[in-house]
């Protein structure tokens, strides 16, 4: 279909049509559309998943539950609850506890607790995003630097290859992150609490992903590069300072949002059982109240967290590679 | 002569220096070097036998070390209990370790993934028939796969209850949008040439996808697969920190750490490794297979 409106748009021409044309051809228009469904859907999955409680506050809502039973009415499918009571369907999407908050409920919630609450009241979003957004950034500067350092010894020493490059592989295959609660807890056992064991994990997951991504980078100038350099008798330092590290900055970039991205998700999970602070301990507290739009709320700040993250590094990625002469895609 | 003997002078130094803040320092650092040198030996010799040979040493050493290390010390058991208490403890409560890794490997983390794979490769194919779809769907199943889906957890428990439905869940929405991602993208790789030589054949979509276009896709697809199966086991337990039934790996480990029995946590976590690096080797191994033909698997 998008096909044949292309074939026919240059044809038709005219401005008006112009513009239909590179909306089609890009990618505003389908990713807008797309989206536009989700919401849809979205809308659509409150009436069955939230008809029951709403069903139950008919009394309030001016309507009357039609089987009046509240038994019976478990009993029933949401379907047909839809079906008997249509009075109820406005209010799906305003329930003060839904299984599924409409998603204007969810803005509503984080503009009140991200616009209209001070930066550093406990009881506002960016108070808890920044907990974990500097526990993320701190585990993530840590783990960069370890790894790349890691990964400048793996090239230049045959033995460390050996031994260590296997095991980093085969780490990345397990589920560290599921120990990450634990080390919380030893680690405030032993009186280690706040910023330091949430930026740990979050160094430790970030940490594989650009050893691997590194060795790979600082690896990719080929024999004939090498060999040049040999010719101009630089030293090993030299080759790494003038050709391995200028030429991994790709591999780099890559990895370094994989990293990120697994440095976010450690911190909220290292969160979990801190139940003080940042968004892990919010998304904990609001499953342990049924707050589902407090949990909604946390959970879209982290998206925009990690794409806040995943986006800076790709602006850098973007700035160095042009400067270096490398065609940023 | 005294270019080969320097690493043993400094070797010598370090350990004697070790000596002298701690002789059981000295010791540990004695059996580290030793085992690095032997590392580095083997390493510069090469041969095939050097590829496993090298990283088990490492690997042994640095178990050695940590058990040297907490008994010498006298590391208190709830920091880091000995790795043989951990394998004392999993050999004493096999019945356990199974039924957990039976209600979190098999009924959440595997059901999760296999629903997701599913899901994943239909909407793939659904989103390259229709380009405009397509170019939806790919920037927001990118953003999507970057997210901290994990984060989801706590509203599929609410919604499918504490059994192992709300971590196939969890894990379903892990792996799909990998998997979605990664097909798309690996459908798009078939040349124009190979797609013409396929129209002269008068092959229909179906013969063209099937012997063309997946075949060309495989790399792509099983790269998400493989990502895919790590996320899965980790999702599974991770989503029962937020509530499950009295079993399950999660539901051990945090409730291990609540009664300090660390052996049994780290008695978990080992089991879990094992089970995750099993199943990365088995998809790897199935890629092997399938894409056969690939310049990364030629040998």
């Amino acid at each position: 279909m998008a096909d044949a409106a292309l074939g026919h748009a240059p044809r038709a021409g005219g401005a008006g049509t112009g513009l239909l044309r590179r909306a089609l051809a890009g990618t505003t228009l389908p990713v807008l559309t797309v989206i536009a469904a989700i919401l849809a859907l979205w809308y659509a999955a409150c009436i069955p998943m939230n008809i029951h409680g709403t069903v139950n506050m008919a009394r309030a809502h001016g309507f009357e539950a039609v089987p009046a039973s509240r038994g019976e009415r478990r009993n029933m499918g949401a379907f047909e609850l839809v079906a008997l009571n249509p009075a109820a369907i406005p209010h799906v999407w305003s329930a003060e506890k839904p299984r599924l908050p409409a998603p204007h409920q969810v803005g509503a919630e984080i503009w009140r607790t991200v616009a209209l609450t001070a930066p550093n009241d406990p009881r506002g979003l960016i108070y808890h995003a920044w907990v974990t957004l500097s526990a993320t950034a701190l585990g993530f500067l840590i783990g960069m630097g370890l790894g790349i350092l890691l990964a400048i010894g793996i090239v230049h020493n045959r033995a460390m290859d050996l031994s260590v490059m296997p095991w980093a592989i085969a780490s990345q295959t397990i589920p560290i992150l599921a120990i990450a609660p634990m080390v919380i807890v030893v680690l405030a056992s032993v009186g280690l609490t706040g910023l330091l064991p949430k930026a740990l994990i979050a160094a430790y997951l970030s940490f594989f992903p650009v050893v691997v991504g590194m060795v790979k980078g600082l690896r990719s100038p080929d024999a004939m590069q090498l060999d040049l350099l040999r010719t101009y008798s630089a030293s090993p330092m030299q080759v790494l300072l003038r050709l391995r590290l200028p030429a991994s900055m790709p591999y780099l970039f890559t990895s370094l949002k994989i990293g990120a991205a697994a440095s976010l998700v450690g911190t909220i999970v290292g969160e979990l059982p801190t139940g003080g602070a940042g968004l892990g301990a919010r998304l904990l507290a609001g499953s342990y109240f049924g707050q589902t739009i407090q949990i909604w709320s946390a959970l879209f700040v982290a998206a925009f967290l990690a794409a806040l993250l995943v986006g800076a590094i790709g602006a850098v990625q973007g700035a160095t590679l042009r400067r270096m002469g490398m065609a940023a895609r | 002569m005294t270019a080969v003997r320097a690493p043993y002078a400094l070797a010598a130094l370090v350990v004697a220096l070790g000596a002298l803040i701690d002789t059981r320092l000295a010791l540990v650092l004695a059996g580290w070097l030793a085992a690095w040198g032997a590392n580095a030996w083997i390493a510069q010799q090469g041969g095939p036998a050097a590829r496993w040979l090298v990283p088990a040493i490492f690997g042994i050493t640095l178990i050695a070390i940590w058990e040297a290390v907490v008994q010498l010390f006298n590391v208190p058991f709830v920091i880091l209990p000995p790795p043989s208490a951990v394998a004392d403890r999993i050999a004493a409560s096999t019945d356990l370790l199974y039924a957990d890794f039976m209600q979190t490997f098999v009924k959440g983390a595997l059901s999760g993934y296999a629903m997701g794979v599913v899901a994943g490769f239909a909407v793939a194919l659904v989103a390259d028939r229709f380009d405009f779809l397509r170019r939806g769907l790919l920037p927001v199943g990118n953003m999507m796969a970057a997210l901290p889906i994990v984060g989801t957890a706590p509203i599929f428990v609410m919604w499918f209850g504490s059994n192992w439905e709300s971590k196939a869940a969890v894990v379903f929405t892990m792996v799909f949008f990998p998997v979605l991602v990664n097909t798309v993208q690996g459908l798009k790789e078939a040349t124009a040439q190979q797609r013409d030589l396929m129209a002269t054949y008068a092959a229909s979509y179906g013969q063209t996808l099937w012997r063309l276009r997946l075949p060309a896709a495989m790399p792509f697809i099983f790269n998400g697969l493989k990502i895919g199966s790590t996320l899965a086991l980790i999702g599974a337990i991770v989503a029962e920190f937020f509530g499950s039934p009295i079993v399950g790996m999660g539901f051990r480990i945090s409730t291990s750490v609540g009664t300090l029995a660390l052996d049994m946590v780290w008695a978990e976590i080992a089991i879990a490794a094992l089970a995750g690096s099993l199943f990365y080797g088995a998809v790897a191994l199935t890629e092997r297979a399938v894409t056969f033909w690939h310049p990364s698997q030629r040998r």
